[in-house]
């Protein structure tokens, strides 16, 4: 069971949480023309990373905060993690 | 029967509490601290089961976790428990045991022809044999390997044992107690780390516990008792005996299983049977010691052939001789420990050691007590088919390649010793890759993956000395890293005899002429022969020839056999062991109890359970239950012999004529605040939501971005900037966390805060052409006319005194109403209800009315809504805006979702209007069509309409919009029924809503 530094709460057991997937999606703003190709990338198309990999988890049993999780899929290891609103170097 | 192979006084078991028990039928007595081999082997029973493959008698081979053999059916208070080791399982008064894989009995087994017809059985047999003819599967090969096989049997009664869970933390745990474990425990816990040690047996010391050691000025076992008395005393110290780390997983988490109660013969009152632990431990030290590996010979599996280490354990803690004319086979000094032990208790052994001259101090000792050394010997074969009666034993070459001439000797058990391998088995699991240390012939583990430290024998470190440094200066450096404290503790002296060289020498040569079954893997029956055929065979890597083989497959997990497996391709294969290398053990290192992973999540506390503020007076008014995710709602209210047909039918009439109530409590609801609030909304659902007055309620319908409907519900502005949003009862959960998504992540710059009150308001729904008259009595001093409160009006008043929120929404299609006051006086409103509405023939109504209702009415919920569906699906799509755009608008422009003969929602009647259809039927055009047949649609609900006195579902149908007239016919394979039916409008009931405006 992974365990996870909930910027808001501190460390805390993965059971805690539950998986948002990849982090790096953006949606298209409002309003905004897009492409059939550009809504299936941001709905449908995954890359499935191995190695390092940043994820959302939303810490569901404690401050209900989503927030972003780099973690290595292929080992486990968390590297970092940061609030919603925190800009990933 | 007395215990003839019980010497006089000795060992730690306690001679003055004698234990009765059974086993396989046969009363028997045993001491308090013996565990049932132990105790059979005191009593001289060495036959306790089959083996897996050929049948072959099975007696005891170890005396603790790694036994592969002695495996049998326990029998404790009442309840049965298969695949328990011998070795492990403690005696207490009144145990029953049986053995396992035999039948009709362990002393004559029909399965043990399969040892004489041993040809049918090579490697991979089960793959070529019963492959052919197909049709023998199910009715001969099958039930004869079931019968024939397995390792015990499960009880199929529920289990009444309690079995706990418990987290934990600590900042070092230490998995076993040996020399290692104590003393790294002592210096970290003497530094104030919070410490935890398992020990896996009921006593701790480990080694210690056996071996002919001083620590200090005392023995190696009072040395070990010292400790652990002092370890308990301490209050950031845990131990825990009869508690077995079995997994090593992700981020330092470990789980150990605890043996509360299998020692006793009954549970006590509110303590589990086991309890498992999951540790989270900033640092782990491994110290789980080493097992004794056989050295490979003829009928190796014979009765009274076992490790060297179990038979000295079996003097040394439970007094207990495996025989009286023992035979030592070694390889290494291990052999002579135990030679030694025989000696001084009165039994004059004979050591067989395979190699030329060893010297050291042990076997010095060994000379000086006048034991007979026979050098460069070894065991040709057992002899004896259920016990051991002698061995043929024969010189051999320096080169081990010959023998020299077979002599047979007597005797009644032998004690083999390979040397040792590491148990590595947590740090492997860890992702620790271990690597080969040739000097043991064994691997030990590498670099540490996680926070993990292995030490002692668990590292390849056989001199207690060097365990003992090495251990306090782990246990002082890993305590100081997380407590700062350095006391310097001191490391006692250690006075243990020096050993020699081990022999590498792992396998007796086949004699001419002879073919003894030699065999590997003493738990699946992996013989010599079977890995060379697999080999012939052309599988070349090792996870094939284990899987191909068996080896190494069973509970017991290889861990007497994997080694010599590796020895035996390598030497084949002509590769070095390393390069053949070793597969990856995973957790559970041993066999762990079901019940122990479930815990106390059996049954009803799988999940937690709801139930409503009301939940009282329905269980008095003989409501019958039904789980609503976790909720439990009224499904009907049961009135004489009513059936639930019957019921639902009366109180869904009852509605559509006088009033009705029902406990809409468990609905999602949600609070929705700020000042971009209505933005926040308009977004989330497919329709418009700015210019939603205060006081007034609006249905909704929330897509997941890929377009599918997500929920629906009504969200009625309570003020300026609050609304107070409904979600299904089911999606309560998963629409709190989509909202909370895209107000944190997506939209972090709307000014919205969204928190869950479902539990904070007791609802009721008052529904029927009556619930005016009902509400006008329970709020006489508000206008509740159709102007005051019209239809999706919304007003706040107060219940005989009690706050209450009055929603004029329908889910039912009549004239109706919600009213919410706070939980704490949801009974006060439902009484209130009850009792006003007497006099209009109030009913309460349970979610199956409920259904009735809304499906005649043709309003969509889940069966409908069921993940797959779009709001045209739905007929919904006049609630999908086309000026503004929100989540999963642009999906609804996909090809598929806009295809002229897109599914939609229909009513369908049967055409003799009797029969009712099965839900989850089949739409098809012609019943009679080949199969497969092609699908149009499906039955997504199904009711008895009051309204018409006849059945009616809705369906999901393709091309929906202009099949209305169609005939088809409704199939349900299952219920074998084949309906004919007509297609109708979804909207059965009323079709212009002209009731609830009313
Ligand atoms: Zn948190």
């Amino acid at each position: 069971m992974l365990y996870i530094n909930c910027p808001h709460c501190g460390m805390r057991s993965q059971n805690e949480f539950s998986y948002g997937g990849d982090a790096s999606v953006k949606r298209p703003e409002l309003n905004k023309e897009v492409s059939d190709q550009e809504w299936d990338d941001f709905v449908y198309n995954r890359k499935s990373l191995r190695g390092k990999h940043l994820e959302l988890w939303q810490h569901i049993s404690g401050c209900r905060q989503w927030i972003k999780v780099e973690r290595d899929t292929s080992t486990h290891e968390i590297f970092r993690t940061f609030k919603a609103d925190e800009e990933v170097a | 029967m007395n215990q003839a192979f019980r010497i006089v006084d000795g060992g730690l078991v306690n001679r003055d509490k004698k234990l009765s028990f059974k086993f396989n039928g046969k009363s028997y007595f045993g001491y308090e601290g013996d565990t049932l081999a132990s105790a059979l082997l005191a009593n001289g029973v060495h036959l306790v089961g089959r083996s897996f493959k050929y049948h072959r008698p099975r007696g005891f081979f170890g005396a603790g976790v790694d036994e592969p053999y002695a495996i049998v059916q326990l029998y404790r208070n009442g309840e049965t428990e298969p695949n328990i080791k011998a070795t492990e399982q403690e005696l207490f008064e009144g145990l029953e045991a049986k053995s396992v894989n035999c039948w009709p009995s362990v002393n004559f087994d029909i399965g043990a022809i399969n040892n004489f017809l041993k040809i049918f059985l090579p490697a991979g047999f089960y793959y070529k044999t019963f492959m052919w003819p197909k049709s023998f599967w199910y009715r001969i090969y099958e039930p004869f390997i079931r019968k024939a096989a397995g390792l015990g049997v499960a009880s199929t009664k529920h289990d009444n044992e309690r079995y706990e869970h418990k987290y934990e933390y600590c900042d070092l745990l230490i998995a076993g107690s040996g020399p290692s474990g104590l003393s790294s425990a002592y210096a970290a816990a003497k530094n104030g780390a919070r410490v935890i040690l398992a020990e896996d047996k009921p006593r701790f010391g480990g080694s210690l516990l056996t071996s002919d050691v001083n620590i200090g000025n005392q023995s190696g076992k009072d040395w070990a008792e010292g400790i652990i008395a002092e370890l308990k005393t301490m209050p950031n110290v845990v131990v825990k005996n009869r508690s077995q780390i079995f997994g090593y997983y992700d981020h330092n988490m470990l789980v150990m299983s605890e043996k509360v109660s299998d020692h006793l013969p009954k549970t006590k009152k509110y303590h589990p049977n086991k309890r498992l632990w999951y540790i989270r431990a900033k640092e782990v030290l491994i110290s789980s010691g080493s097992i004794e590996r056989p050295i490979v010979f003829g009928n190796n599996d014979t009765p009274g052939v076992m490790l060297s280490s179990a038979a000295k354990e079996y003097l040394k803690v439970y007094g207990v001789l495996v025989g009286k004319k023992p035979l030592v086979f070694t390889n290494n000094d291990s052999g002579y420990e135990t030679a030694i032990e025989f000696k001084k208790h009165g039994v004059d052994p004979i050591v067989l050691d395979s190699r030329k001259n060893p010297k050291s101090e042990i076997i010095d000792e060994a000379k000086n007590l006048g034991i007979n050394i026979k050098n460069s010997y070894v065991v040709v074969a057992a002899q004896g088919y259920k016990k051991v009666k002698s061995a043929d034993i024969a010189s051999i070459s320096d080169d081990k390649k010959q023998l020299g001439k077979i002599e047979s000797i007597n005797c009644d058990c032998i004690c083999v010793s390979g040397f040792w391998t590491p148990t590595i088995h947590l740090a492997s699991q860890s992702g620790n890759k271990t690597k080969f240390k040739e000097e043991i012939d064994a691997f030990v583990p590498g670099q540490s993956k996680q926070n993990e430290i292995t030490l002692g024998a668990a590292n390849g470190v056989f001199s207690l000395e060097e365990t003992l440094k090495t251990s306090f200066a782990a246990g002082s450096k890993l305590s100081k890293k997380i407590t700062k404290n350095d006391k310097d503790i001191a490391i006692p002296n250690v006075v243990e005899k020096k050993s020699s060289q081990h022999d590498k020498f792992w396998c007796v040569p086949l004699p001419k002429g002879k073919n003894y079954k030699r065999f590997l893997d003493f738990q699946n029956d992996v013989a010599v022969s079977d890995v060379e055929i697999a080999l012939r065979e052309g599988y070349r890597s090792i996870e094939h020839v284990k899987r191909y083989t068996t080896l190494g497959m069973a509970t017991d997990q290889g861990k007497t056999s994997n080694l010599n497996g590796l020895q035996l391709v390598s030497e084949i294969e002509n590769k070095v062991v390393p390069a053949v290398g070793h597969t990856t053990f995973r957790p559970p290192y041993t066999p762990v109890s079901i019940g122990a992973i479930v815990g106390r999540e059996v049954g009803k506390h799988s999940k937690p359970t709801r139930k409503s503020p009301m939940h009282s007076w329905h269980e008095k008014n003989n409501a019958v239950f039904v789980d609503a995710g976790v909720w439990l709602r009224p499904r009907y209210y049961k009135m004489g012999n009513e059936t639930l047909f019957e019921a639902s039918k009366r109180e869904a009439k009852n509605v559509r004529t006088n009033v009705g109530v029902c406990d809409v409590t468990t609905l999602g609801k949600i609070d929705v605040k700020g000042p971009d609030a209505a933005e926040f909304l308009n977004r989330v659902y497919t329709n418009a939501w700015l210019k939603l007055p205060v006081g007034k309620a609006r249905y909704g319908v929330m897509l997941r971005e890929d377009g599918i409907v997500m929920d629906d519900g009504t969200t009625t502005r309570i003020s300026e900037n609050h609304y107070h949003m409904t979600t299904t009862t089911a999606q309560a959960a998963n629409v709190l966390s989509h909202l909370e998504y895209y107000l944190q992540l997506v939209w972090p710059d709307l000014n919205v805060n969204v928190v869950s009150t479902t539990e904070q308001w007791a609802g009721a729904a008052i529904a029927g052409p009556k619930s005016r008259d009902l509400l006008k009595k329970l709020f006489p001093n508000f206008d509740l006319s159709n102007d005051g409160l019209p239809f999706m009006g919304y007003m706040e008043a107060d219940l005989f005194g009690v706050k209450a929120r009055i929603f004029r929404i329908s889910f039912s299609g009549e004239l109706a109403y919600e009213v919410n006051v706070e939980s704490d006086y949801g009974n006060f409103m439902w009484e209130k209800i009850m009792e006003g509405g007497e006099e209009f023939n109030i009913q309460p109504y349970g979610t199956e009315a409920l259904s009735t209702l809304r499906i005649e009415m043709g309003h969509v919920a889940g069966s409908e809504l069921d993940g797959r569906t779009i709001p045209y699906d739905n007929a919904l799509e006049g609630l999908v805006s086309k000026k503004k755009d929100f989540i999963g608008k642009r999906s609804l422009q996909r090809s598929a979702f806009i295809s002229e003969d897109r599914q939609r929602i229909v009513g369908v009647v049967p055409l003799d209007k009797k029969t009712s259809i099965p839900e989850g039927s089949h739409l098809v055009k012609d019943a009679k069509a080949p199969l497969p047949n092609p699908k149009l649609g499906h039955i997504s609900a199904s009711c008895w309409s009051v309204e018409y006195d006849n059945p009616f579902s809705l369906a999901i149908l393709k091309n929906g919009k202009n099949m209305i007239g169609e005939k088809l016919f409704a199939m349900s394979p299952l219920k074998n029924k084949v309906i004919p039916v007509e297609i109708v409008s979804s909207h059965y009931v009323d079709p212009k809503g002209e009731r609830v405006r009313s």
